[in-house]
């Protein structure tokens, strides 16, 4: 099977400072990644390298994602190819509904498919059947864009927004921070309903909690900027009883 | 620079051309007015209420002045066609300074109200305007006096007690000119005890020559009247307008205002209103969209008399490429006015690091019993949010008119008539869009 994402050797500075000390990871289609580490590790830079945001800068390395070049694409232009970041911190936009917004997204996507314009009516449908499955409230989507919304709430709307955009690749950057368990089950429940064989996950997590509910098939250690461990699902329970220590004590900064 | 001298030299040759098609009232206070303005001359650059506005340098042009009443054969409706549906407005036109009957005013208007020429209502009803010309913009500056001084007609809106307009009253008002153009209109709008009105100007010029143009409007509401007044610009770069809108209102009265800037050239805006009466409230809001060279400059005073009254100001600027713009507001609270509640926003956006926001937020208070709050700040657009979008798949310029839609809407949804408000959310979106060419509507520019 051919692979969704190849990341070779890839560094990343922010500010000058760098970040990603030569990351290299494979995702094939329908594989479940995990990335933990201790804070400051480089795991929310990886994420956002991937999606292009415009503070970091790539200095090495290459990610090619389905046989193309990523990071010759602007942020949009991976987003229209299937790369979703449901983000550790969801952004407000006030006075944007999130019906404008996601019909803005949703018809950007379309035109860069070369498929018409999705009708009022279908797309309002689409909303309510994609807001069924992480339980949100109708209200909420009529409000502006997370504005107002409880933490909880932001991290069902970004598995709603998820569930509209229909991604292959979906990375989830702490999306169990400031969840309640409830809320994680709720969650994590969404993202594996739209799971199938051709998409996959990258999971980025402090804990092992998570991926209780979301379960990974490779479990990769971030620390100083590289990936320093990878073994399977167990070695997320062992990082759980043992702590980070023993990875920072195996590798030096 | 002296060109006061030019204009009271053209005031002093040309008196008895001005005077002689004008009624008493007009010219009663024009002697007063013309006193004043010899006196004062254009403000000056170290005047601090037009620090930021050059205003003495737009006289430099010499413009025409149409003194003699040359009629200019000038057909509203063909200058003007209203291209939104469902504005079932009743259309009165200012065409230069002279006022011209629209064509679609079928309904008859209810018994008592006076809507048409201020020079003719001035000349026919001297006994009722009397009281009310002049009375507030009389203590004006300069430009209230120079405007005083040449003024020859305008729009009278007079409304006896009880009496209500439920049909919009929409007041265009245009330059139309083969040469550059200098007008100046005036404005006089009387509600009675619980009248009511919705007005809306619609400010636009009609070709491209220079042209200035100056507009007093004084307002006056009785005990319990409403009205809502907005006035979108639609001119051109070449367009100059020094606006001055004078509000005095008594007991329980309303008075909604939105002053939309949409494209222009020079634009100084001027709003005062006195909250003459107990329990008057008022809410005036602003939003200004700029590029190129253009400038608006909005000054506001919202004076409190009385106790129990409260008002609430709103102006919201985008300013792209290299426009300037000035925010003076300043809320005064006499002593006695206990009980009040006040509230002042400012929010500016600045697209280009070449853009200019002068903003200066006032607040002068004399009573101890009172809430008062104003802010104001200067920025760029969200950085975060425009990636947030990104990421989502839009591209980054409908991102940014996302956003810069998001913002002015706030001002347009304070507009409480749907048909204006739904056509200003689509002017201002295709503004954004580049979309806008000067004035929507005549059919001179299409």
């Amino acid at each position: 099977m051919d692979n969704l994402i190849e990341i070779k050797n890839l560094h990343a500075t922010i500010d000058g400072k760098e970040i990603l000390k030569g990351i290299n990871l494979t995702i094939k289609p329908g594989e479940v990644h995990a990335i933990m580490g201790p804070n400051g590790s480089g795991k929310s830079t990886l994420s956002n390298v991937l999606v292009g945001h415009p503070a970091y800068t790539v200095t090495e390395g290459e990610v090619i994602y389905k046989g193309k070049n990523l990071l010759d694409m602007p942020a949009e232009q991976r987003s229209h190819e299937g790369i979703f970041l449901s983000f550790q911190y969801p952004v407000e936009i006030a006075g944007v509904s999130m019906t404008n917004f996601m019909r803005a997204a949703i018809n950007a996507k379309r035109e860069y498919h070369g498929e018409p314009t999705m009708s009022a009516g279908d797309f309002l449908k689409m909303m309510r059947e994609k807001r069924a499955l992480v339980n949100l409230d109708s209200k909420l989507a009529n409000r502006s864009v997370n504005e107002g919304f409880s933490g909880g709430e932001k991290k069902r709307n970004e598995i709603f927004q998820m569930a509209m955009l229909e991604p292959t690749l979906s990375i989830l950057d702490e999306t169990d921070s400031g969840l309640d368990i409830d809320a994680l089950r709720i969650v994590a429940e969404g993202v594996n309903k739209l799971k199938n064989e051709n998409t996959s996950t990258l999971v980025i997590t402090h804990y092992q909690r998570l991926l209780d509910y979301i379960k990974p098939d490779i479990v990769h250690v971030l620390y100083n900027g590289q990936i320093v461990k990878t073994a399977g699902p167990e070695l997320a329970l062992e990082l759980e009883e043992r702590g980070y220590d023993w990875i920072k004590n195996e590798n030096p900064a | 620079m002296n060109h006061e001298k030019e204009y009271i030299e053209i005031f002093d040759r040309h008196r008895q051309l001005i005077e002689e098609p004008c009624a008493r009232l007009l010219n009663i206070e024009r002697e007063k007015a013309f006193i004043k303005f010899k006196a004062l001359g254009f403000p000056k650059s170290n005047d601090e209420q037009y620090r930021h506005s050059n205003v003495a340098k737009l006289f430099a042009t010499d413009f025409g002045m149409n003194l003699g009443r040359i009629n200019i054969n000038a057909s509203p409706a063909e200058l003007f066609t209203c291209d939104v549906p469902n504005l079932n407005t009743r259309q009165e036109f200012l065409i230069n300074d002279s006022y011209y009957k629209g064509g679609n005013n079928k309904k008859e208007l209810p018994e008592g109200v006076l809507l048409g020429s201020l020079n003719d209502f001035a000349e026919s009803s001297h006994e009722l305007l009397a009281p009310y010309y002049n009375r507030l913009a009389g203590n004006g500056d300069s430009i209230a006096q120079f405007n005083t001084s040449f003024v020859q007609d305008g729009l009278l809106l007079y409304i006896p007690r009880g009496v209500e307009i439920e049909e919009t009253i929409q007041i265009v008002t245009m330059l139309h000119s083969g040469i550059d153009m200098m007008s100046n209109r005036r404005l006089l709008i009387i509600l009675g005890e619980n009248a009511k009105a919705n007005i809306l100007i619609c400010d636009h010029s009609s070709n491209n020559n220079k042209s200035l143009s100056t507009q007093v409007s004084e307002i006056f509401l009785a005990d319990g009247a409403q009205l809502n007044l907005y006035e979108i610009e639609e001119t051109d770069n070449n367009n100059a307008r020094l606006a001055q809108l004078y509000v005095r209102q008594n007991s329980n009265s309303r008075f909604n205002h939105c002053n939309v800037t949409l494209t222009n050239g020079f634009t100084r805006n001027l709003t005062e209103v006195v909250l003459d009466g107990e329990g008057a409230e008022t809410d005036i809001s602003g939003l200004v969209i700029n590029d190129k060279q253009q400038h608006t400059d909005n000054r506001t005073l919202v004076e409190h008399r009385t106790p129990r009254c409260n008002s609430n100001e709103l102006y919201k600027y985008i300013l792209d490429e290299n426009s300037t713009a000035v925010f003076a507001g300043k809320m005064l609270i006499r002593p006695g006015a206990q009980q009040t509640n006040s509230q002042q926003t400012n929010r500016n956006l600045c697209l280009t690091s070449c853009a200019r926001m002068y903003a200066q937020p006032q607040l002068e208070i004399y009573a101890d019993d009172v809430k008062c709050s104003h802010g104001s700040t200067v920025g760029q657009l969200d950085e975060n949010a425009l990636f947030y979008m990104q990421q989502r798949g839009i591209p980054i310029e409908e991102a940014r008119h996302l956003l810069m839609f998001a913002f002015a809407g706030e001002v347009i949804d304070k507009i409480a008539i749907d048909a204006i408000r739904d056509r200003l959310h689509m002017l201002v979106e295709k503004r954004f869009r580049g979309e806008l060419n000067r004035c929507k509507g005549c059919t001179l520019c299409k």
